[in-house]
């Protein structure tokens, strides 16, 4: 098959393989490299401005209501998830392509200059802002001393780390050309391959990896399988037998908190019990996550679950246990929901209900002042009818559905709103029964996760570092010293190449200069 | 007087030292410039001794070279003394707070600011950069004098996320990178400025005439990267470790939380900057550029982001 590509009349016809050879050379060409970069500079922006699905789900649900328009469009195209996005993946992939298009062929090329001699020195040196000066010396002397300022190594690590020389003698001069900079090159083929590296180990993370969140009441345990995270994720590969069987419990939540009720520090004491061991008590805190076994445990958010019970019409417990509440601010105010449906009389009750750990009362209002639980004070509203628990949709335990229920109405028609100190017990309207508020536990919020890839981009990440280190502050010189016999006396003539911002290579020349002019100090300033 | 007193009127002095050593050091260049510029026509004319600059006319009280020596002493004691008073207005803040002084902005801003002035005497006592002194000591003083009079936060107890020796590593590393991207950029901006004014399309007029007294733009550029490949590797650093410390503190070594985006964007800025100083038609000017954007995208971070973004890094105003 031949590529139809006469449109362009210049354009000669390059086939199919030639074509591609071109695109190839194009995508690992340096201009393409920079254009990609800021490519993924550009790109990576709008995620920090729009709100992103994976970050933020219900700032980005609230988006796309809020905006009939844009909402959806920007959805549609990506941009509420750009890290997740096709384009961004495009752009990712095709500069790691260009990546290693460019790296594979100057790792070989560089093998195989590391085992080249060195090039001679150049027959003409004019280009090189070449100095010269007579000395004392043979020429043969002359080149020699200047060969020792330079300390030459011979062998691989000669040719890395050091400076490898070559000395020829040529029309009636002495020539020598000395080479310093493979290392330059080397960090900088580590450094692009690390980057490789860090890429896969990461794309190996999202595979193996699995992450899992869970509430615990303190006093309570958790078992470490699949079905007692309230959520869990994993990868393609993980397999949920490898799920280490242990079971954790909270024994203790301890926090303190400053007068103005900013946090000090946070820590969930537990034990960690493997099957058929004895447990072993163990502390979490932030930043400070618990190790099992390759997974780690993170402390990511507390609160308090009261534990209340409900006594239905009949004097029946129907429902009695710690009820997790979400904290809703600094004070720790916090929002719960109790179901109420297994009721022995009487229709099924639900409410919905605020807790203030350290209530200051007035007589319109009620807020916490402080998270501590020095007043804890519940206010709730209580529902009658359907819970709809039966419809077999799963449910959100933290919302009522209040479509088939109607509120628990006083005397005078106004839904009561039930007030709890610690300990009170309340009597609900029309004998519906009474709910107690018994006690005043904490719970945590737990992470699970763990992630096999993460000592490889470690040791990647490591390489990465070292490698562009060693390729931004190793130098890259060449310096040639040209002895010549010019009537009676011998000329000196050095000269060298390095980049502009290499400020140690003018002070290189210079000392080779000086040695091979007899000066044996070798510290007569350049400037 | 207590310490707070002491970190906030030590600050204050800073502040003011800055803003003279600023103007000190913009009249130095500017007598710089005219003697360099009264020299070359002196050669040009053909008069004996010239090339020693700024020697031709000694003796006269109102010689520039006398004037400018003044006015560069000045300059130099000012920052050498608003530096140290900013030393102590920096330690003084941590001895206060009980912590090291970069865990909010008002902190961030003030140690940020003393790195760069750091980077800029430690390459003075090097070689002289006396051309550098006027941009970064006048960027120190409009930044901490915006820090005191508008980012001020009383000290606050470290809260339990920012409990970690991370904060050790990560954030002074990323504090000492500003400060070194900060130094790299006055000397970038001086580049382009320097080479518009040789190619004569820009800066050409009597008002820009201290860029006599600034190297050509070859010499900025090759000090420009060498700072610039010093705060590459530290801003490198920085990721890696952040990443290492969200590992610890948010379950997750990465999650493309607004701090986290802009701090990938500004290290790929800088890498496509280190990539153009060797691609064909980029280098010199183009790359100029992308080092001032990669340094812009560095002050978003810290100030737009901050301020607008939600995002897990709470340090925002409090
Ligand atoms: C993920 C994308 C890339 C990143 C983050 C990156 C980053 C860097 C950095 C930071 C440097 C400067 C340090 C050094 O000199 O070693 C550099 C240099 C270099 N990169 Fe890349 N690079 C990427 C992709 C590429 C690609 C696709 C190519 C080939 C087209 C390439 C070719 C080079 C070359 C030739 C140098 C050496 C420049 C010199 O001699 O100073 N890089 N790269």
């Amino acid at each position: 098959m031949r590529l139809d590509n006469y449109a362009v009349a210049d354009a000669p016809r390059l086939g199919v393989r030639g074509w591609l050879r071109w695109v190839w050379r194009q995508v690992t060409s340096m201009r393409v490299a920079l254009l990609l970069l800021l490519l993924l500079a550009l790109a990576a922006i709008p995620g920090s401005i729009l709100p992103q699905w994976p970050q933020d789900a219900a700032a980005a649900n609230a988006f796309v209501a809020a905006n009939p328009f844009w909402g959806p469009l920007l959805d549609a195209t990506g941009f509420l998830d750009v890290f997740g996005s096709a384009w961004f993946t495009a752009i990712y992939l095709l500069l790691f392509a260009s990546l290693i298009g460019c790296i594979a062929p100057r790792a070989v090329a560089h093998a195989r200059e590391l085992r080249a001699p060195v090039a001679a020195a150049p027959s003409r040196l004019d280009r090189y802002e070449p100095t010269s000066a007579s000395s004392p010396l043979t020429p043969a002397d002359a080149v020699a001393a200047a060969r020792a300022t330079l300390r030459p190594r011979g062998g691989a690590w000669g040719a890395l780390g050091g400076t490898r020389v070559r000395v020829d003698e040529r029309d009636g001069a002495v020539a020598l050309a000395a080479e310093t900079g493979h290392l330059r090159e080397l960090g900088n083929l580590v450094f692009h391959a690390a980057l490789v590296g860090v890429l896969v180990a990461m794309a190996a993370g999202e595979l193996l990896t699995f992450r899992g969140q869970a509430i615990i009441v303190e006093g309570r345990s958790f078992t470490n399988a699949v079905v007692a995270y309230d959520t869990f994720d994993s990868g393609a590969l993980f397999d949920e037998a490898d799920l280490e069987p242990f079971m954790l419990r909270l024994d203790r939540f301890d926090s303190a908190f400053d007068d103005t009720g900013r946090p000090l520090s946070f820590a969930a004491q537990v034990t960690l019990a493997r099957p058929g061991e004895d447990g072993e008590a163990s502390t979490i805190e932030v930043n400070r996550p618990l190790e099992v076994d390759g997974a780690k445990i993170y402390l990511q958010g507390n609160g308090y679950a009261p534990v209340l019970t409900v006594r239905d019409g009949a004097g029946e417990v129907a429902s009695s246990g710690p009820v997790v509440f979400l904290p809703t601010d600094a004070a720790y105010t916090s929002q719960g929901v109790l179901k109420v449906p297994d009721v022995s009389t009487g229709p099924q009750l639900g409410f919905k209900a605020t807790l203030y750990p350290s209530a200051v009362e007035g007589p319109f209002a009620i807020a916490s002042v402080h998270p501590d639980p020095a007043n804890p004070v519940i206010m709730m509203l209580g529902y009658e009818g359907d819970l709809g628990l039966d419809a077999g949709i799963p449910q959100n335990a933290y919302r009522l559905d209040e479509s088939q229920l109607s509120p628990l109405r006083g005397e005078d028609g106004q839904p009561v709103t039930l007030r709890l100190a610690l300990g009170d017990t309340v009597e609900l309207p029309d004998g519906l029964g009474t709910v107690t508020f018994e006690e005043l536990p904490r719970f945590v919020a737990l992470d699970l996760r763990a992630d096999p890839s993460l000592p490889w981009l470690l040791v990647a990440a490591l390489l990465a570092l070292a490698g562009l280190s060693v390729s931004l502050f190793a130098s890259r010189r060449k310096v040639w010293v040209v002895a010549r016999e010019e009537g009676g006396t011998t000329v000196v003539t050095v000269a060298g190449y390095a980049p502009g911002h290499d400020a140690g290579a003018a002070p290189v020349r210079a000392r080779v200069l000086a040695a091979a002019t007899g000066d044996e100090a070798g510290e007569r300033d350049p400037a | 007087m207590n310490v707070t007193d002491l970190s906030v009127m030590a600050l204050w002095g800073a502040t003011a030292l800055y803003a003279i050593a600023m103007v000190a050091s913009a009249i130095n260049l500017a007598r710089v410039a005219d003697a360099r510029v009264r020299a070359r026509a002196a050669v040009a004319a053909g008069a004996p001794g010239a090339p020693g600059e700024a020697t031709t006319e000694a003796g006269g009280a109102s010689s520039p070279a006398r004037a400018s020596s003044r006015a560069a002493g000045i300059a130099r004691s000012t920052t050498l003394v608003g530096a140290l008073l900013h030393a102590v207005g920096v330690t003084a803040r941590g001895i206060d707070a009980g912590h090291l002084p970069w865990t909010n902005m008002y902190e961030y801003t003030i140690s940020g600011a003393f790195f760069a002035v750091a980077v800029l005497l430690i390459i003075q006592r090097r070689r002289d950069v006396a051309f550098l002194q006027t941009g970064v000591v006048g960027l120190a003083a409009i930044s901490v004098g915006l820090a005191l009079a508008v980012l001020y936060a009383e000290v606050n107890p470290l809260p339990p996320a920012l409990q970690s020796f991370w904060i050790a590593i990560h954030v002074s590393i990323a504090v000492i990178s500003t400060g070194i991207f900060t130094v790299a950029f006055v000397a970038s901006v001086l580049q382009l400025m320097r080479d518009s004014r040789d190619r004569g399309t820009r800066w050409r007029g009597a008002r820009a005439r201290f860029l006599e007294a600034v190297p050509g733009a070859t010499v900025l550029e090759g000090l420009s990267f060498r700072l610039n490949a010093v705060g590459f590797v530290l801003w490198t650093f920085t990721v890696m470790s952040g990443a290492m410390w969200a590992e610890d503190a948010w379950g997750r070594y990465w999650g493309w939380d607004p701090k986290e985006v802009w701090s990938f964007v500004i290290w790929v800025v800088y890498a496509a900057y280190l990539h153009a100083r060797t691609t064909q038609g980029w280098a010199g000017r183009r790359s100029a550029w992308l080092a001032i954007a990669g340094f812009v995208a560095l002050i978003m971070n810290f100030t737009v982001v901050n301020l607008f973004f939600q995002g897990l890094h709470t340090y925002a105003g409090s």
